[in-house]
């Protein structure tokens, strides 16, 4: 299988099962229409017949040998033959926790699924005991994995700051005991940040993700307090602070949200990195079709032509010179996950739970609240396993939209959680979220053709660009 | 990269 699309003056084919990107002269790219799994040393004649008119036949006989060669190579119309790997890791141990340290929150976010913080559930915090639960729990399940990560998450976790301490502690005091290694992470709205906070984060996470609209006008008409104050005022300098203090071996997300009312989002990611941030992230809002601000399918050409509007930005920013990170458009063509990951995904309800101040275990941060998900509690030590292998189960080849889907190896089969919310079932795709992916992967690849024209050596993935005539 | 007159492909094994 082959996915062919043009972009931005560039003609490119993504060889589905092999991973091969090429950019194609327009010979070639007509050729392709020509061609298929069955490709054959002699042109086809039908392809004489029909591009005779626009190229010299000499010159289509020596372009079809040049795809021949790819295919000849296995870069071009290459097998699918992953099925059998589909199912290799459904026995996969939990390594990956989100703990939603507090059901509680500071801010009334319009679009929150986390119904403005208390996941419709009741405000209130986690308790360091059933936090130490938590993180006996991730040991116990986690079988052989080194590698354990732990999100904190909510409501506003610096609502509960001295249990995520606690937390930390914990861990560090028994993870080699237990021959495991703790990632911590943390999503904040910033409001409670001060100097003893960002310290401890800048210190203790491996990541932080740090929520903010973009613009002040959008940030604060939907990202307000109780009262209905925005806070992009509040927040701004105390992520420039903490970021200005952060280690570069450290991660961070600058992360917005879009949603109808500023789709012109473009120039919400530039006022994020006219404020100096280079780690940026915005996506779209998940949120019932009903609402004004909800983004549906006919918004989609609109959601297009601003994505191809940012990725023309940034390749222009690049080629000045000026370097920030956009999360979707980030893409790794030479090695990324292996193949085994890109099958399964995020690992929701499978690898990944999320647990909840109650101790109640969820598939993931999205699930919480919905009783008909609840896998387990921590309290009286349940864990559903035939619901982690309902998850386990659910891969590219098990769900009827991406077995046979060009954009597989990179989605991943997309998200549960927006396949539930929408579709009302997990291996039923969520054709909005399905455009909107393939729409970013298209820009991605389109971004790395672009830079590595210029000679950019990060098109190549820190590989120098050597041109090697090949073909 | 490997380049040719028609054709270039940007990557390198999908693992």
């Amino acid at each position: 299988m082959i996915h062919k699309y043009k972009l931005n003056g560039y003609n490119i084919c993504l060889d589905v099962h092999s991973g091969a990107v090429h950019v194609l002269d327009d010979a070639a790219y007509d050729i392709l229409d020509y061609c298929d799994e069955n490709m054959t040393e002699n042109p086809p004649e039908a392809m004489f017949s029909a591009l005779s008119g626009k190229y010299d036949r000499d010159e289509l006989t020596e372009t079809y040998e040049a795809l021949y060669e790819l295919y000849e190579m296995g870069q071009l119309f290459s097998p699918d033959d992953y099925e059998k790997f589909a199912d290799m890791m459904t026995k996969a141990p939990v390594k990956s926790m989100c703990i939603n340290i507090s059901h509680d929150c500071n801010l009334r976010c319009e679009y929150c699924f986390a119904a403005k913080g208390d996941f419709g559930q009741g405000r209130c915090l986690m308790s360091i005991e059933t936090a130490k639960k938590a993180i006996d729990f991730i040991i116990a399940n986690s079988g052989t994995r080194h590698n354990l990560e732990v999100d904190f998450f909510g409501g506003e976790p610096l609502m509960n700051f001295k249990v995520v301490q606690q937390t930390v502690e914990y861990a560090r005091s028994i993870e080699k005991q237990h021959h495991k290694n703790f990632r911590f992470t943390l999503t904040t709205n910033g409001l409670l940040l001060d100097d003893e906070k960002m310290e401890y984060l800048n210190r203790e996470m491996a990541n932080v993700v740090l929520s903010l609209d973009g613009r002040k006008e959008v940030n604060d008409k939907l990202r307000v307090t109780p009262g209905g104050k925005g806070c992009y005022d509040i927040i701004v300098p105390k992520y420039q602070k903490l970021i200005s203090q952060r280690s570069k071996d450290k991660d961070y997300y600058i992360r917005g949200t879009f949603t109808k009312y500023n789709l012109d989002f473009t120039n919400d990611i530039l006022e994020m990195r006219k404020l100096g941030f280079d780690q940026l992230s915005i996506e779209p809002v998940v949120s019932d079709p009903k609402l004004d601000y909800s983004i549906k399918y006919e918004d989609l050409p609109v959601v297009f032509e601003e994505y191809e509007r940012l990725a023309n930005t940034i390749i222009e920013s690049r080629r000045k010179g000026d370097y920030y990170n956009f999360f979707h458009f980030m893409i790794d063509l030479n090695q990324g996950p292996c193949a085994i990951k890109r099958l399964r995904g995020c690992g929701c309800g499978n690898e990944y739970v999320a647990v909840t101040p109650q101790g109640d275990i969820y598939p993931c941060h999205q699930f919480v609240g919905n009783e008909d998900y609840k896998m387990g509690n921590l309290n009286d030590g349940t864990f559903n396993t035939d619901m982690k292998m309902q998850f386990a189960r659910a891969n590219v080849y098990s769900k009827d939209n991406c077995k046979n889907c060009w954009a597989k190896f990179y989605c991943s089969g997309g998200c549960n959680a927006n396949n539930f919310q929408y579709e009302g079932d997990i291996k039923k795709s969520h054709k909005t979220s399905c455009e909107l992916e393939k729409k970013r992967l298209e820009c991605a690849i389109m971004i790395k053709a672009a830079l590595a024209e210029s000679g950019d050596s990060s098109a190549c993935d820190g590989e120098d660009c050597i041109v090697e005539v090949c073909h | 990269m490997k380049a040719g007159k028609h054709i270039k492909t940007l990557n390198s094994n999908l693992s």
